[in-house]
């Protein structure tokens, strides 16, 4: 018997042995992925035990973390509401995170992420370092004014610095309210989301940055820049038709009303920009061709995503467009798409002498002693075969021209404002049931602007819905400016 | 050996202190701890004077570090078992002085092997029993309340099993080797001599399923096999019992939802991680989060893992005291499992040899079954870890074990060291 006992012993020390290799895997291999695992609450409730730097908006923060009772130490509350929370996003123990919250965790915790996760002994013992501070480049004057501006109609509206590519708005309707989705209470959190996530309007899109619509005739500012850098002035003449006859299609472009912009004849390129003319503009896109248009397009910053801190979707126009596509796109409809932040720099662009720049929304970064770690990141836009330039610095010149007049007297007029050099263009795209309002624009080289109202209701027109706002906005940032 | 239990109780209430605000209560239960152990001592050096005396001081410091633990979870919970542990320790320990004082020969058991047959059958079945049955908890419907106390009668039924098994054995031995019947390659003996064997471990086996409690229905199985392998010799039996298994599975993979679940989880715990595998994923967090060194006694979170304080309570150590904690737990399992089949090896009589590695073979299978399932190894089934885990009727029936592991080493050690003349020695 004893050889049996023997034997048996053995297989059970094979028992053993294979439990201590498995151990080994499991506390040595496997531990990081484990021991970070989304779903393991040691990582949150360590996460917590941090003191996230506040997000400050004009010295004020829109973001900050108090300190609880609970196992969770510190909350995170947003004074402002829904008024930031496209760009703040939320901190949530059940969502985790989102917005600048997601994309600045590392400088707001003040640590690397994967610090965070191993140094639970150190978190727990001592008290944490809190994290950094970090100051946004947004206007709250000019934020609030976008938002009244709005006064709850869908829409979005950014305006940035066009010399420094700071964002000095960016506000989107509708909206949602980060604070109870950031709450200690996995219920509450669950109740708001399955609100928020279900709602038909969609407030969880930032419609400033993620969401694109047909650009309609603010679109011919790169209609525009493409002839004027092939050559032709603003006094260059074109038929004034009330229908363009557009080549391989029975499907022709005509202005609303149907009807010549000017006295009929003849019309110059500014003058029909300056009407926002239909039939010179889908013309001219097909004179000019597929390919001038598209390159002028992406010099402008199309499709590509634009560097930023938060993740922008590409505005989009084809890679390939046959004449009648061509004259559609022309005039921004078709298949082009943009956002409100790429028709923002393209104004900004032509307000600053025809650099493409990278928009920013992080001014400066501070560590709790006030130290500044960094400061906001300026620059052009260079990327690949994009050089940072997307006109020349006549060509600029000569669309600045084009926009003011356009805002002096064209289509534009509602958003002038008295000692102030306004130029923009007015845009009204056929999607929905009803237009898509748009203003482009800018007020001297201080602010470049774009607004979007989309299905801004019957007989809207970018003139008569987007322009007001964008001058309300306008006039709030030169006030705070002052 | 007095001494290191000492120190053991020493290193425990150290370790137990560090906890915030509650050192008064740790150190009452050090004191219970030493106390118990003075007295375990002491009935070892009196009744089994020639007992292994490496078996004791390792349960002893297993069953230490169990209350340290159980300790902890209750200042993580809120929960109040660590107070309730001691007093089954107290009750346990006194068992098995029980068994040392009172049973002077562990072979008079083998004369009743079949009351304790039926008794096994009778323990098995007792939750079942309308007025002392507790219901169903947990899924499993295994405990009873009795006098106010809540225990488990299938835990005892592993001794009352072992000695029926050790007893039919013994006699059935000689015949049960000569295999005179051939299935294929397979030599076995005939049918009539094996089937009292096989009936008795199927009822058992049925009555486990029925109760639910699969992982108990595994020991008794997997020990089974182990001790008509040793009694025979014959690798047909094990065998046999490997295919017997594998059906069983399936047939219990199919009859039963939870036993699916279970190999579910197993496979996948990643994608049921908030609800069916959320046990598994969180004993693998705290294992994972635990590395090398652990987080610290104390610094762990034992509230996160469900049943922490009993059939999880390894995980609890593992992630507080790191590998190398738990890997040192392993070790004196370990040596437990050796000491017993060493003491299997030189008992002086078959009915000795084959009791004792049945119990041995219990308390093997029975660590390596909950630690394989909390490490994903095996799946998962819900059982004690032994001395270690919160739970009354469990910590008694392993003091019974090692009480019955004690006698059957103080008489052959006796044997040996004193000579046959001083049969009866005291101190």
């Amino acid at each position: 018997m004893s050889t049996r006992i023997g034997r048996l012993s053995g297989l059970v020390l094979l028992l053993f042995a294979a439990l201590f290799v498995n151990l080994n895997l499991i506390a040595l291999v496997q531990a990081d992925d484990l021991a970070n695992h989304p779903a393991n609450r040691r990582v949150i409730v360590r996460e917590y035990q941090i003191e996230r730097g506040p997000i400050i908006v004009d010295e004020r923060a829109i973001a900050r973390s108090i300190e609880t009772d609970g196992e969770l130490r510190f909350l995170r509350t947003y004074p402002e509401g829904p008024l930031f929370a496209h760009l703040t996003g939320y901190y949530s123990v059940v969502l985790q995170r989102s917005g600048l919250e997601a994309a600045l965790n590392e400088q707001l915790t003040g640590q690397p992420t994967e610090v965070v996760a191993q140094n639970l002994g150190e978190l727990l013992g001592t008290r944490g370092q809190p994290g950094n501070s970090v100051e946004l480049t947004i206007s709250q004057a000019g934020q609030q004014a976008a938002r009244d501006a709005l006064a709850g109609r869908e829409g979005a509206v950014v305006a940035l610095d066009p010399v420094t590519g700071a964002v000095l708005v960016s506000y989107a309707n509708p909206t949602f309210d980060p604070n109870p989705l950031s709450s200690h209470s996995p219920g509450e959190i669950r109740a708001a989301w399955d609100e928020v996530r279900d709602d038909e309007r969609q407030p969880l899109v930032d419609r400033a940055i993620r969401e694109t619509y047909p650009p309609g005739s603010t679109f011919k500012i790169i209609t525009a820049a493409a002839a004027l850098e092939s050559g032709l002035g603003p006094d260059s003449p074109f038929p004034d038709e009330a229908v363009y006859d557009v080549p391989q299609t029975t499907a022709n472009i005509g202005n609303l009303p149907a009807s010549p912009c000017g006295r009929g004849g003849s019309i110059s390129m500014q003058d029909a920009f300056r009407f926002s003319c239909n039939p010179v503009f889908a013309r001219l896109g097909v004179e000019l061709g597929d390919r001038a248009l598209i390159e002028q397009a992406e010099a402008f910053g199309f499709n590509r995503p634009p560097p930023y801190e938060l993740d922008v979707v590409a505005s989009r126009i084809p890679q390939e467009l046959d004449p009648p596509q061509t004259a559609q796109s022309a005039i921004g409809q078709r298949d082009v798409r943009a956002t409100p932040m790429q028709m923002a720099l393209i104004a900004g662009a032509v307000a600053n002498g025809g650099e493409l720049l990278r928009p920013h929304v992080v001014g400066r970064i501070r560590d709790p002693s006030g130290r500044q770690l960094s400061g906001p990141d300026s620059g052009r836009w260079t990327e690949g075969l994009l050089d940072g330039r997307a006109v020349s610095p006549r060509t600029a010149a000569q669309l600045q021209q084009m926009m003011v007049e356009a805002v002096e007297r064209g289509t534009g007029g509602a958003a002038r404002i008295d000692g102030v050099r306004v130029g923009g263009k007015t845009g009204t795209a056929q999607r929905g049931a009803t237009p898509d309002a748009w203003f482009v624009g800018f007020a001297e080289d201080r602010i470049a602007i774009a607004v979007v109202i989309p299905d801004a209701g019957e007989g809207a027109t970018g003139g008569r819905a987007a322009a007001p706002v964008a001058r309300q906005v306008m006039v709030a940032l030169l006030g705070a400016d002052a | 050996m007095f001494a290191v239990v000492l120190t053991v109780g020493a290193g425990l209430l150290l370790g137990w202190s560090r906890q915030p605000g509650l050192s008064a209560t740790a150190l009452v239960t050090g004191v219970a701890l030493a106390a118990i152990a003075l007295v375990a001592h002491l009935t070892v050096r009196t009744g089994a004077p020639y007992a292994d005396p490496v078996l004791l001081p390792v349960v002893m410091l297993l069953n230490g570090l169990g209350l340290v633990f159980v300790h902890r979870v209750d200042l993580a919970t809120g929960s109040e078992l660590a107070p309730t542990q001691t007093v089954w320790t107290a009750v346990s320990v006194g068992g098995m002085c029980a068994v040392l004082l009172f049973l002077r020969d562990v072979r008079s058991l083998g004369r009743y092997q079949y009351t304790f047959g039926f008794a096994t059958i009778g323990l098995l079945l007792l939750p079942l029993v309308p007025g002392i049955t507790a219901g169903i908890i947990n899924g499993a419907q295994l405990w009873i309340d009795v006098f106010g106390m809540r225990f488990q009668p299938g835990e005892v039924a592993k001794i009352t099993m072992m000695v029926f098994l050790a007893g039919y054995l013994e006699r059935k031995r000689a015949l049960l080797s000569v295999a005179n019947q051939r299935i294929g390659p397979l030599l076995l003996p005939a049918p009539r001599h094996l089937a009292p064997v096989l009936l008795a471990t199927a009822m058992a086996l049925v009555i486990l399923a029925g109760l639910r409690d699969l992982g108990s229905a595994l020991l008794f199985f997997g020990a089974f096999l182990a001790m008509l392998y040793v009694a025979t010799g014959r690798l047909a039996y094990p065998a046999i019992g490997g295919v017997a298994f594998a059906v069983g599975a399936t047939i219990a993979y199919q009859l039963f939802g939870h036993v699916r679940v279970r190999v579910a989880i197993w496979l996948d715990p990643w994608s049921r991680v908030t609800d069916e595998g959320y046990q598994l994923a969180q004993s693998l967090f705290a294992l994972g989060t635990g590395g090398l060194t652990g987080t610290g006694l104390g610094f762990g979170r034992p509230q996160d893992v469900p049943f922490s304080a009993t059939d999880a309570i390894f995980v609890v150590i593992g992630e507080e005291l790191g590998l190398l904690g738990s890997s040192a737990l392993l070790l004196l399992y370990l040596v437990v499992v050796v000491r017993g089949y060493k003491i299997a090896l030189t008992a002086r009589d078959e009915f000795s040899t084959l009791l004792t590695t049945g119990l041995t073979t219990i308390l093997a299978l029975q660590t390596f079954v909950i630690i394989g399932g909390l490490t994903r190894l095996v799946p998962l089934t819900g059982i004690t870890l032994p001395f270690v885990s919160y739970g009354g009727s469990s910590l008694l029936t392993n003091y019974l074990i090692v009480g019955l592991l004690l006698r059957v080493s103080d008489d052959s050690r006796r044997a040996v060291l004193a000579g046959p003349r001083q049969r009866r020695g005291g101190t």
